[in-house]
C-alpha cells in the first residue's frame, strides 16, 4: 500500500517577524543558506533548512526558536513568510501536536533543563520524535497493565514500575521522552492539579515489544526537597493505581534528550533513583539489539541510598560487563562510606575522559537535582587530570548534541 | 577551532606559539583591568552576572551562559575561521590574495581605522557606567552588563591587532585607549557621540539602536577589508553587535509599549497628562530619536572624504555587504548623490561614488535604522495609538560635514537662525525633557518586577523565565 505523503506532518522551522531584529546573524550562520531576507522579514525556507539548528544560539532576541506543525504539502512558502507582521497560530491538524506545549510543561521542562548550561539539540542521528500528540483538551486514555514494587520489603522509599496500555491509540515514543500525567480531582485551592512529567522506562517498541505499550518508573512522594511530609498528588494516584485502571495521558514530550542511532555511538549515563528511567529505555533498546551489534559502548553511574532501593537493580547486574559498565554508588550501605556517582566518575576518570573525548560519545544525566554540581565537579576534575577544559568542552558538548541533563 | 581557556588570555589564535606577542599582551591586561575597575559599570565587580561567554567562534560556542563576576569575565582573542584562498575583492588590488600581514604603504591608515574603531568600545563602557544604579529591571541590568563587557572584548579585538601587527606603535596606541576617556576635556575619545552622555536608559536604549548599529555598519564595511586578520576579527565581533541592537530595539519597543497601554487605559494623549502617570510621552521619545540619530549619523564623516577613496581603493574599507554589489568594485568614474545647500534648499549633487563612500554607508544605516523605526509604530498601531516615530532628515543637526551648521527642520527644510531657535525645543530634548526622564530612573531589582515607565520583555534570556535572577548582588 502507498503511503499518502501529501498528509505528512513536518516540523517547520520560521522566525517571529515580531521579536526579530533583522541582525542578519542567522543567515550568516546557516551553513546550508536556508535563511533568507526581504526588506520587512527574515524567513527561513523551508526546503532547505535541515533543523541543524546551528542559528539557535547566535540568535540575540530568540525569534529564531519557533516551529510550526504543517502538513509537509502546505509548509509556509517563502512569500508567505515575507508578508508576516507577526507569527501565524499553529493550525489545527488533525492527529498532529497542538499549537504549543502546555505551559506545564514548558515550565517543568526548563526546570529539569536548568542545569545543562545552554540548550543542546538532539543527537544528529536521533530517531525524529513525535511531541505533543494529545493535549489536556485530547488525551489518550491507557490502561494499567501491571504496577509492582522495585523497591525492597521493607525499604522506606516506594518505586513502582507501571506498565500502561494504550489500545487502539497511537503514542509513539522515543527513548528518553517522558508523557504527562494530570491527576484527577483538584487541589487544595480548587484548582485542577498541575501536570507532572514521567521519563518512559521502556524503548520505543514498548514494554512488550509491539504490543503498544510503555512502562513508568514512579517514587511515590511522601516528603518535599525540604523533608517535609506532603503526599505528590500524581506519585500517589499513580502507584496506587490498579490492573485495569484507566488514566488519561498527554504528550509525548521531549525532543532532544534522546539517543544516537549511529553505529559506534556509545552512552554515558549517570543517574540517581527514577532517574533512571530513561536510561533503563536506552539500555533495553541497545539490549534487544545486541544481536545488530549497532552500538558503541554504554557505561553506567548509578546512584541510590542502598542497593534495596535502587529500581532494576536484579536486572541490571545480570547484564553482561561487555554490553554494559555499570557502576553503582550507594550513600547510605550500612558499614561502608558514602560513595556518590561523583565518587565514581572520579574513580574511573580514565575511562570517562575517553568516553568525552569521543564524539560518538553521547552524555545523559538524569535524577535529583542535588547530584548536578557534584558531576560536574568531578567533569570537571576528570578534563583537568586528561589535557582538556571543562570549560571549553561543555559548550562544544552542548552544541554537538552530546550532553543532556534533566534534574527534578 | 575552539577557544582555549586555560591560558591566562583565551585566544583562538595560538598565542601560545608567539611568546613575544603573548608576553606584549600580558603586559596590557592588567591595565586594562585597572580600567574596567575604574571605568566599568560603578559597584558592580562583586556581582554575579548571567553573562553570555563565547568559548568558540562556531555556532555551538555562543550558547555558553553562566553566573560571572565581571572583572572575571573571559575576555579574549578570537577571530573567525580563515577562509582558504581569500582575495581582495575590491579596489585597486581587487583579485590579489588578501593580506596575512600589514602592507607598508597602508600601515598608517589601517592603524588609524583600527585605533579609531577601538576607541569606540572602551568610550560607550564609560558613557554607560552609571546605568547600572538605575536600572529598570533585573533583566536590563543584566542586558546592560552583557552589552558592557562585549564592548570590552571589543576593545582587545583591536588591541589585538595593534599588539602584532604595528609594533611599537601598536603598542603605544593600546596604552593609549586605556588612558582617553569620554567627555574629558583634556583626552576625550576620538569621535564625538562618544562623548556625549548617557545619562539614563531613554538615552542608552536609543544608544543601543543607532550608535551600536553605527558600529555594524563600520564592522560590516571593515569585514570586508583586504587585511585578513581585520576582516575575520570584524566578523566575530559582528555576531556580538547584533546583542546590543536587540537591547536597543527591544528597549524602545517595550518603552513605547508602556505608554501606548497607559494612554489607551486613560484615554488621553496629551503629553502633561500622560507625564502625570509616570511614563514618557510619545513626543519626548520622538526628540531623543532626533538627537541620537543625527548624532549618530555624524560618526559616518564627511560626505564627501578623499580619505574614504583611499581607504577603499587601497582595499582597506569596503562597501556595506560588498560582495552583493553588483558593480565593478573599483568604482572609478561611478557616481553617488550628496546633498548641498543651493540658494537656500537642500538639493541633491552628483560626486565621484569613491569620495562618497560615507554617505553609502550613511545611506545603508538609515534604510536599516528607517525598518526598525517601522517596527516600534507597529506597537502604537496594534494598542490603537494614532502616533508614529519618524527619523529626522538626514541633514538635521548635523555638526559633521558640509551640512554641519545649517539650520535643517526634521523634515528636511533649510530653515533660519529664528525658526531654528524658535523650535528647537519641538525637535530636541530640552533640559526639561531630560529631567523629566531622569525623574522616572529609579532602581528595581526585584526579579520580574519592572519600572512603570517599562513593559517586561514577551521573553527570557536563554529560555530563562522573565522574573530570573539575572544578577546576584552579594
Amino acid at each position: 500500500m502507498g503511503r499518502d505523503d501529501s498528509a505528512e506532518i513536518a516540523r517547520q522551522h520560521v522566525i517571529d517577524p515580531e521579536i526579530c531584529i533583522r541582525c542578519n546573524t542567522c543567515e550568516e550562520t546557516c551553513p546550508i543558506k536556508a535563511v533568507t531576507h526581504d526588506s520587512r522579514n527574515y524567513v527561513v525556507d523551508f526546503n532547505i533548512c535541515r533543523g541543524c539548528g546551528d542559528c539557535i544560539a547566535p540568535c540575540p532576541t530568540g525569534a529564531i526558536d519557533n516551529w510550526r506543525q504543517v502538513v509537509k504539502a502546505k509548509a509556509y512558502t517563502l512569500e508567505e513568510q515575507f508578508s508576516w507582521d507577526s507569527l501565524p497560530p499553529q493550525e489545527e491538524l488533525a492527529g498532529a501536536a497542538d499549537a504549543a506545549l502546555p505551559d506545564d510543561v514548558e515550565r517543568l521542562t526548563q526546570e529539569a533543563r536548568a542545569g545543562q548550561g545552554g540548550t543542546a539539540p538532539a543527537p544528529w542521528s536521533a530517531e525524529t520524535p513525535r511531541v505533543n500528540l494529545y493535549s489536556l483538551q485530547k488525551p489518550a486514555i491507557a490502561t494499567v497493565t501491571a504496577n509492582f514494587k522495585l523497591t525492597d520489603e521493607g525499604s522506606s522509599s516506594d518505586i513502582r514500575h507501571i506498565i500502561l496500555d494504550f489500545g487502539n491509540t497511537a503514542f509513539p515514543v522515543l527513548e528518553g521522552q517522558s508523557i504527562g500525567v494530570i491527576p484527577p480531582g483538584t487541589d487544595a485551592n480548587g484548582k485542577p492539579h498541575h501536570i507532572r512529567l514521567y521519563s518512559v522506562a521502556s524503548p520505543r517498541d514498548g514494554e512488550k515489544p509491539n504490543h503498544n505499550n510503555l512502562s513508568l518508573t514512579v517514587k511515590r512522594v511522601t516528603e518535599n526537597h525540604n523533608g517535609q511530609s506532603i503526599k505528590g498528588p500524581a506519585s500517589n494516584y499513580l502507584c496506587d493505581l490498579k490492573k485495569g485502571d484507566q488514566v488519561k495521558i498527554v504528550g509525548p514530550y521531549g525532543s532532544s534528550f534522546l539517543m544516537p542511532n549511529h553505529p559506534g555511538s556509545s552512552l554515558l549515563m549517570i543517574c540517581t533513583g527514577t532517574g533512571s528511567a530513561p536510561m533503563r529505555a536506552m539500555t533495553e533498546y541497545r539490549r534487544r539489539h545486541m544481536a545488530q551489534k549497532e552500538g558503541g559502548a554504554l557505561m553506567l553511574f548509578f546512584g541510590a541510598r542502598r542497593p534495596g532501593e535502587l529500581p532494576y537493580f536484579g536486572p541490571l547486574t545480570k547484564l553482561p560487563k561487555d554490553f554494559i559498565d555499570v557502576n553503582f554508588a550507594f550513600s547510605r550501605e550500612p558499614g561502608k562510606p558514602k560513595t556518590y556517582v561523583q565518587d565514581m566518575i572520579r574513580a574511573r576518570a580514565a575511562d570517562v575522559a575517553r568516553f568525552l573525548k569521543d564524539d560518538n560519545c553521547y552524555i545523559y544525566i538524569c535524577g535529583l537535582k542535588g547530584m548536578e554540581d557534584g558531576v560536574k565537579v568531578a567533569f570537571r576534575e576528570v578534563c583537568d587530570g586528561h589535557g582538556m577544559n571543562w570549560d571549553a568542552l561543555q559548550p562544544e558538548l552542548l552544541a554537538k548534541g552530546r550532553f543532556h541533563v534533566e534534574t527534578y | 577551532m575552539s577557544i582555549n581557556y586555560s591560558e591566562k588570555i583565551p585566544n583562538n589564535v595560538d598565542l601560545a606559539s608567539d611568546k613575544t606577542l603573548q608576553r606584549a599582551l600580558e603586559h596590557w591586561q592588567p591595565g586594562f583591568l585597572d580600567w574596567w575597575k575604574d571605568m566599568g559599570p560603578e559597584g558592580s565587580l562583586n556581582y554575579d552576572v548571567y553573562l553570555r561567554t563565547a568559548v568558540s567562534v562556531e555556532p555551538g560556542g555562543w550558547a555558553h551562559f553562566g553566573y560571572v563576576k565581571m572583572p572575571d569575565y573571559r575576555w579574549g582573542i578570537f577571530l573567525n575561521a580563515a577562509e582558504q584562498d581569500r582575495t581582495i575583492h575590491f579596489g585597486d588590488h581587487k583579485g590579489q590574495p588578501a593580506w596575512q600581514d600589514v602592507p607598508g604603504e597602508h600601515r598608517s591608515n589601517l592603524r588609524r581605522i583600527i585605533v579609531t574603531q577601538g576607541d569606540t568600545e572602551p568610550a560607550s563602557v564609560e558613557q554607560q557606567r552609571h546605568l547600572g544604579l538605575t536600572a529598570p529591571s533585573l533583566y536590563d541590568l543584566r542586558n546592560l552588563f552583557q552589552v558592557n563587557v562585549e564592548e570590552g572584548r571589543h576593545l582587545w579585538a583591536m588591541v589585538y591587532l595593534l599588539h602584532r601587527y604595528f609594533g611599537r606603535d601598536g603598542r603605544e596606541e593600546a596604552e593609549a585607549l586605556l588612558a582617553r576617556r569620554s567627555g574629558d576635556r583634556d583626552n576625550p575619545r576620538i569621535l564625538g557621540a562618544f562623548n556625549e552622555k548617557t545619562p539614563d536608559w531613554l538615552s542608552f536604549f536609543m544608544f543601543t539602536y543607532f550608535t551600536d548599529r553605527d558600529g555594524k555598519f563600520q564592522l560590516s564595511a571593515l569585514a570586508e577589508s583586504g587585511f585578513d586578520p581585520l576582516a575575520r576579527t570584524t566578523k566575530f565581533m559582528l555576531t556580538e553587535e547584533a546583542h546590543h541592537m536587540f537591547v536597543g530595539e527591544s528597549g524602545i519597543a517595550r518603552i513605547l509599549q508602556r505608554t501606548c497601554e497607559v494612554m489607551a487605559q486613560h484615554k488621553t494623549d496629551d503629553p502633561a497628562k500622560v507625564r502625570s502617570f509616570g511614563v514618557i510621552d510619545l513626543p519626548t521619545i520622538q526628540r531623543y530619536l532626533n538627537f541620537h540619530y543625527s548624532v549618530t549619523i555624524d560618526l559616518f564623516g564627511a560626505d564627501v572624504s578623499s580619505n574614504a577613496a583611499t581607504f577603499y581603493s587601497s582595499g582597506l574599507k569596503g562597501r556595506y555587504e560588498e560582495t552583493k554589489q553588483s558593480d565593478d568594485h573599483i568604482l572609478k568614474g561611478a557616481m553617488y548623490p550628496v546633498l548641498e545647500v543651493v540658494d537656500g534648499k537642500l538639493v541633491e549633487r552628483e560626486a565621484p561614488m569613491l569620495n562618497a563612500l560615507n554617505e553609502k554607508l550613511r545611506d545603508d544605516f538609515i534604510r536599516d535604522s528607517v525598518a526598525g523605526v517601522g517596527r516600534w509604530n507597529k506597537v502604537m498601531q496594534k494598542n490603537g495609538i494614532n502616533f508614529q516615530l519618524s527619523v529626522p532628515h538626514k541633514a538635521f543637526n548635523r555638526q559633521i560635514g558640509p551640512l554641519a551648521g545649517i539650520k535643517v527642520a526634521p523634515d528636511g527644510r533649510v530653515v533660519s537662525q529664528a525658526e531654528w531657535d524658535a523650535n528647537a525645543k519641538k525637535w530636541l530634548p530640552t533640559p526639561e525633557d531630560r529631567a523629566y526622564v531622569a525623574s522616572l530612573m529609579g532602581r528595581v531589582v526585584e526579579p520580574g518586577k519592572f519600572a512603570n515607565w517599562i513593559a517586561a520583555p514577551v521573553m527570557g534570556i536563554n529560555k530563562q523565565p522573565v522574573n530570573f535572577e539575572y544578577v546576584r548582588f552579594n
